[in-house]
């Protein structure tokens, strides 16, 4: 099991008043899954991921990840989950404007004290696999949407952690774009990678081999009756549709 | 560490107005110093390089009246002060500190000084005795010193130095000419000179600053002749030369102690009721043999001229510290900017005290670069002041070092709170900013 969450609470103050973001999530995820997050914005799934990625707390609930006690940990402590078990996909990638794309792939290998020489070799191999060795030197500015998000993705795997944690990582882009992502992550899924995505599209969600929904917070296992969840439908729909001109 | 400095001095490259705005107030301080400091040391080496001239170890014990020199020609105190005795002489010459003594009366500004109807203004007439000329280092050019004989006979000999040869002779031989001192004809035996590795000798604050300004000479006639042209024989100065330029104070205060055994004797031996009045009357006029070694005046000096620096260079720390806030300002509006990239480092597993380094790295390289540009600038601009001003400037490896090091204390202290709010930022917020 890679993370487990059990009955976790996501409260924000707004004023005095605390507001109820998360509501009594309850979710496992093995080792290789490839999970989608869906939900209507401002459903809480950045609140999720934050959680997850541990970069933030829960107000009450029990998050282990890797088999540590989340709650328990000290800053120094999850600075170090971050760093060796988890890789960050962003929606607008993230990344640091003045630095070459080699350099930001390098920089998670900087702060887990990996050597330079080794540092450079294994950032080199990390743009090779997302296809870009030949943009190495390239500064962010200089590359398209969907390169910035692949030079993302390598510097995501470049520490080869136990989760890749993606929020939107298609949001940015265009579809083809899109789609060559959707590509790499499958790959990456294939070659073992844990991971986890949000997303609003369903094209997008189901790429992966789990779906979840949220909707206000919780976890929504009820009838298909919001927007997203009916695009979700008419999407399974349309693939088995294809599925059966396919095999007709 | 390393990689901090290099994208440290990205940054800094990268905003160069901004962040030359924000060295300006580290580069004025700094170089306000070292100008400063560069004055302070040239003044400081020209003294000493006086005193080496100088040196030939001579402490002055002047009769004082309170604070200033005894002047016999304001009170007539003076008459009461006992002529010194050869045996005090005799005693300050048998001091281990010392090796040459001499007594010698002095008055300035002597204006009944004529040659033929010639009258000089402006005369110091000097009553000396044997041992003067060695002890003040004069060596006599033309003619000869007063004999052992003149000096016992009330010869009415003369000895003149070559600012009287020149403003009263003209160009004739002054040798064997007769002058008169308040009514009394003298006659010229010989000139004498500062010896040369003599000069100058700082004998008091004014004397520094007006030592080139040219004073109306010196005219020496034997201490016996003194009460021929004075009614009185006034009291006497001293100079002793110490045996070396360690034992220069310790000579003076002891021979000074020996003349004023001699001044209090005076007030101790009045018995009757009557000088007893005249004993408190003496005893408030304050006279007092004090000694004052060159070394002594010329650290007087020093002390000068450092306390108005000193002054300057609390106004240059104000700068300093006026730049360090400006540093400190941009360094928090630097955090507010890069939020995002604050809160990505740390999703990326960035440790508190990597952020912490590397802003206060960032922090240091600003003021220490502002720090190297204000040693250049300082020592562009002592080098102009010395030009204009003639005064020589020292520029000193140790204030150069010291400036760097404390630019870069300042990037430290003052980068600090901004590096703290920036490790503390919450990863998620950070993220978030927009
Ligand atoms: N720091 C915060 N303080 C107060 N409320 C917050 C804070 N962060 C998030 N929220 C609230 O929590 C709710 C969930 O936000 P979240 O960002 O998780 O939504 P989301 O599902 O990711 O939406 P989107 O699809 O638009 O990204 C929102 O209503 C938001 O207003
Ligand atoms: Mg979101």
């Amino acid at each position: 099991m890679v993370f487990d969450l059990k009955g976790i609470y996501k409260d924000y103050m707004q004023g005095k008043d605390p507001v109820p973001v998360l509501k009594d999530i309850t979710l496992s995820v093995d080792e290789g899954e490839y999970v989608a997050i869906m939900g209507p914005s401002g459903s809480g799934k950045s609140t999720l991921m934050n959680i997850i990625g541990c970069l933030d707390k829960q107000t009450s609930g029990d998050f282990t990840f890797d088999g540590t006690d989340v709650m328990q940990c000290t800053d120094r402590q999850l600075s170090e989950i971050r760093n060796a078990k988890i890789g960050f996909v962003f929606q607008n990638f993230n990344l640091l404007p003045r630095q070459s794309a080699l350099e930001n792939v390098e920089l998670p290998l900087l702060y887990a004290g990996v050597p330079k020489k080794q540092r450079r070799e294994r950032a080199i191999e990390a743009l090779k696999r997302v296809g870009l060795e030949d943009r190495m030197d390239f500064k962010p500015t200089q590359l398209s949407g969907g390169q910035k998000q692949r030079v993302a993705i390598a510097r995501a795997i470049v520490n080869k952690p136990r989760l890749l944690l993606a929020d939107e990582p298609t949001g940015a882009l265009d579809t083809k774009s899109g789609d060559q992502v959707m590509e790499l992550f499958k790959e990456l899924n294939e070659e073992g990678a844990t991971i986890v995505m949000i997303t609003h599209e369903p094209d997008i969600a189901k790429c992966a081999k789990r779906i979840m929904y949220i909707r206000d917070g919780q976890i929504y296992t009820g009838a298909f009756n919001t927007r997203a969840a009916q695009a979700e439908k008419e999407a399974q729909a349309a693939e088995t549709k294809q599925e059966g001109t396919e095999q007709a | 560490m390393f990689e901090n400095v290099r994208l440290s001095l990205q940054g800094i490259l990268s905003h160069k107005i901004r962040s030359f705005l924000t060295m300006l107030g580290i580069i004025i301080g700094i170089a306000a110093i070292i100008a400063i400091v560069s004055i302070i040391e040239g003044t400081k080496e020209t003294i000493k390089k006086n005193l080496i001239g100088a040196g030939n170890n001579t402490v002055q014990i002047r009769l004082m009246q309170g604070d200033y020199a005894y002047e016999p020609g304001y009170m007539q105190g003076g008459e009461n002060v006992r002529v010194i005795a050869d045996s005090y002489k005799d005693r300050i010459k048998a001091l281990d500190e010392v090796e040459r003594c001499t007594l010698y009366r002095q008055r300035e500004y002597v204006d009944n000084f004529y040659y033929k109807n010639k009258s000089l203004q402006g005369i110091t007439l000097l009553g000396i005795d044997a041992d003067y000329l060695e002890t003040a280092g004069l060596d006599v050019a033309q003619g000869v010193a007063f004999s052992e004989k003149q000096h016992k006979e009330f010869t009415k000999v003369a000895l003149i130095d070559e600012n009287v040869a020149r403003s009263t002779f003209d160009g004739e031989d002054p040798v064997g000419k007769i002058i008169d001192i308040s009514g009394e004809p003298f006659t010229v035996v010989g000139v004498v000179t500062k010896r040369s590795g003599f000069e100058p000798t700082i004998n008091s604050v004014e004397d520094y600053y007006t030592y080139n300004k040219t004073s109306g000479g010196q005219v020496l006639i034997p201490t016996e002749d003194w009460s021929i042209c004075f009614q009185y024989d006034e009291p006497q100065h001293c100079i002793i030369q110490a045996k070396n330029t360690d034992s220069m104070t310790t000579a003076g205060k002891k021979a000074a102690d020996i003349l004023n055994e001699n001044v209090r004797v005076n007030t101790a031996s009045s018995e009757t009721e009557d000088s007893a009045e005249a004993a408190a009357e003496f005893a408030m006029m304050k006279l007092e043999y004090k000694s004052e070694s060159l070394l002594e005046q010329a650290k007087a000096l020093q002390d000068l001229s450092q306390s108005t620096n000193k002054m300057l260079i609390w106004i240059a720390s104000i700068s300093l510290l006026v730049g360090g806030i400006g540093v400190m300002n941009i360094m928090l509006v630097s955090v507010t900017e890069r939020t995002r990239e604050i809160g990505l480092k740390k999703a990326l597993g960035a440790r508190k005290r990597t952020i912490l380094s590397q802003f206060l790295t960032e922090a240091s390289v600003l003021t220490s670069i502002g720090g190297l540009i204000g040693v250049l600038t300082g020592i562009g601009l002592a080098s102009i002041i010395a030009n204009l001003l003639e005064t020589p400037v020292a520029i000193s490896g140790k204030a150069v070092a010291i400036s760097v090091a404390f630019s870069i204390v300042v990037g430290i202290v003052f980068g600090l709170l901004p590096s703290i709010k920036a490790s503390n930022l919450n990863p998620i917020d950070a993220l978030r900013y927009e």
